[in-house]
């Protein structure tokens, strides 16, 4: 059985986000780190592995800059087998439909049964990438999963999928896409021999450039992107209001009551 | 196939259990603000679905000038791949400008996947979009290239710290996914008939259907914060699930009045996802919010900042809420609670009586 897991190298916005003295976001100091919703999608293909070592193959696919190398072996001291790296300067200022093309040229030349993606990156939060690389392999999609099963013998998957009032219980042929939420499951640990076994052997990760992607030149990189940026501005924060400091409960109170009756609320 | 051809606005009526998505009417308030601005001004929803005719009507009351409905016993309940096929299939036939779909579980699932179909871009989660010029200002010596009436699609990105409005030139339709509880639902008007259209591309299952297996609902206990006046929302400083009996009477003050809350009060179990607020939860815009014990972490911001009315109350003076709150009260939330109560009941007693 192999299965892809596509991660994501991504700036931690979650808590640590930093500005710069004029006030726009200072993305060099931010910490860069496996996007959440992928590592949990990394453990989920870790614990498929568990149950048939053996016979699983977990290889992890990023596409980024050379930099991106370190969530590759992050992921393999975690457990998976091999990395591949995607990168190249053809492939910069893709836009979703462009990135999904790249990856899916990729895996066009790679073998899989299951690949998994996370939902979304925290730095876009778009949620398309996924779904758009099973359109372009033609493979069915479970977008949002919450508990993953395979049933090797049936080359099916079992998903348990959340919409808003209810959740769904999917089964998919393999092969088959899944897009992980970080609910998932809580990610292992890297383990110090596979900390030491990922950094000391270089050939655990393989780079592609352009000329190994089965894509076509006009659905990559900036050119092949549909959408454009036509203005992005940090976002302008809402006009600060009064904050006071009563000296009582009964004044907070008194003050609160006076703003609702100026507004007409009560 | 030229851009001149695709025409009109349209929309994806999402429906769950043949009962209309509030998301669908607040996509088609926004389609008729668009059309305005355009040469084609009928807006049209698409309606997919299993015995879904009955919900015509109700389209048309907001908005619709015309429903084609997509109407299939393999459209009973949402799969990807069954609603996407049909979806893509009224695009290619009736070739869309704009394709607007609600940011909803299920449309930020179908919107991508017929995006890539019909090989054209998204714009995902947007909260703002107008009719405009790309680019928004023309290059110099390049005034001809400029793009006129394109749709130009604003959304929040990196936890909601920046913003970028984007726009798809050179691709028809225009999509958008549009997050809930941001655009405005028209005022119905009683009585109102769409042009209704029956399609259907013929649905074979392949690879690509999944099965389902079994479908669970879970409770919904209460209606949906998004719908609500006013919010009392609570966060961690609330201090445990049981101070939330003191919100819900503050709440109950109110007509359509509801509780609500930020995700650590989700993530410590005291509070069901449902009642979320921000970029993980819901987006709100009550007309008054309140934060209480909401420290204001910029994930949740994102997700009430449209509010009306913000009323923050928190023991930390440099609580982040306070930079958004309109009203911001340094003090004991578990003093001026209760006592806040209290004296709007008064009030309102003092004025019934009045």
């Amino acid at each position: 059985m192999k299965i892809v897991v596509c991660i994501k190298q991504v700036p931690d916005t979650k808590g640590g986000v930093k500005f710069k003295p004029d006030g726009t976001l200072d993305r060099a100091a931010m910490l860069a780190i496996m996007n959440p919703d992928d590592k949990a999608g990394l453990e989920a293909a870790l614990r498929i592995k568990d149950e048939d070592p053996e016979n699983t193959e977990v290889t992890v696919l990023t596409m980024g800059l050379p930099k991106a190398d370190d969530v590759l072996r992050e992921a393999i001291a975690m457990g998976a087998d091999k990395g591949l790296l995607i990168t190249d300067r053809v492939l910069g200022g893709a836009d979703t439909w462009a990135t999904s093309s790249t990856i899916a040229g990729a895996l066009k030349n790679m073998e899989y049964d299951l690949i998994i993606t996370g939902r979304q990156a925290i730095d876009g939060d778009t949620a398309q990438v996924g779904p758009q690389i099973a359109e372009h392999l033609q493979l069915p999609v479970i977008s949002y999963a919450e508990e993953i099963k395979v049933d090797r013998d049936a080359k099916t998957v079992k998903v348990k999928r959340q919409y808003d009032d209810r959740y769904h219980i999917l089964t998919a042929k393999l092969p088959c896409l899944v897009t992980a939420l970080a609910e998932l499951a809580e990610p292992r640990y890297m383990t110090p021999g596979g900390i030491f076994d990922a950094y000391d052997n270089q050939d655990l990760v393989t780079v592609w450039g352009r000329d190994k992607l089965d894509v076509e030149d006009k659905n990559i990189g900036k050119a092949g992107s549909p959408t454009v940026i036509a203005k992005a501005s940090d976002k302008v924060a809402k006009g600060k209001g009064e904050t006071v400091t009563p000296d009582s409960p009964a004044a907070a109170v008194d003050y609160i009551v006076g703003k609702l009756e100026e507004q007409h609320v009560i | 196939m030229s851009l001149e051809e695709y025409k009109g606005v349209f929309i994806f009526a999402q429906q769950v259990d043949n009962e209309v998505s509030s998301i669908a009417l607040e996509l088609l308030g926004k389609a008729k603000e668009l059309a305005a601005d355009l040469d084609e001004k009928k807006v049209t929803a698409v309606l997919i679905g299993s015995g879904v005719s009955g919900l015509v009507d109700e389209l048309a009351e907001y908005g619709a000038d015309r429903v084609i409905v997509v109407d299939d016993p393999e459209l009973k309940e949402y799969r990807t791949e069954p609603y996407a096929h049909a979806l893509a299939s009224v695009i290619n036939e009736y070739k869309p400008e704009i394709m607007l779909v609600g940011a909803t579980a299920i449309g930020r699932d179908l919107g991508p996947r017929v995006s890539a179909r019909v090989a054209t871009g998204l714009t995902a989660d947007c909260t703002k979009l107008e009719i405009g010029d790309f680019p928004l200002v023309a290059v110099p010596g390049h005034e001809d290239e400029q793009k006129h009436k394109q749709l130009l699609m604003t959304r929040p990105a990196f936890g909601g710290n920046t913003i970028a409005t984007i726009a798809c030139p050179n691709h028809r339709p225009q999509m958008a996914t549009v997050r809930p509880g941001v655009m405005q639902k028209a005022a119905p008007t009683k009585g109102a008939k769409a042009e209704v259209v029956n399609y259907n591309p013929g649905f074979t299952p392949n690879n690509m259907y999944v099965t389902i297996e079994e479908v669970v609902k879970e409770v919904s206990n209460v209606a949906n914060i998004m719908d609500a006046k006013v919010l009392v929302s609570g966060g961690r400083g609330v201090g445990s699930p049981e101070n939330f009996e003191m919100l819900k009477e503050l709440a109950a003050c109110f007509k359509g009045g509801m509780v609500s809350c930020s995700r650590a009060v989700v993530d410590s179990g005291w509070m069901p996802k449902d009642m979320q607020v921000g970029q993980t939860g819901k987006t709100v815009r009550p007309h008054v919010y309140f934060a209480i014990g909401i420290s204001g972490a910029i994930q949740h911001v994102a997700g009430m900042e449209e509010s009306d009315i913000i009323i923050a109350i928190n023991k930390d003076e440099n609580a982040p809420i306070f930079e958004v709150a309109d009203y911001g009260i340094v003090g004991d939330l578990n003093k001026i609670v209760p006592e806040l109560t209290k004296k709007i009941k008064a009030e309102q007693e003092a004025k019934a009586n009045a």
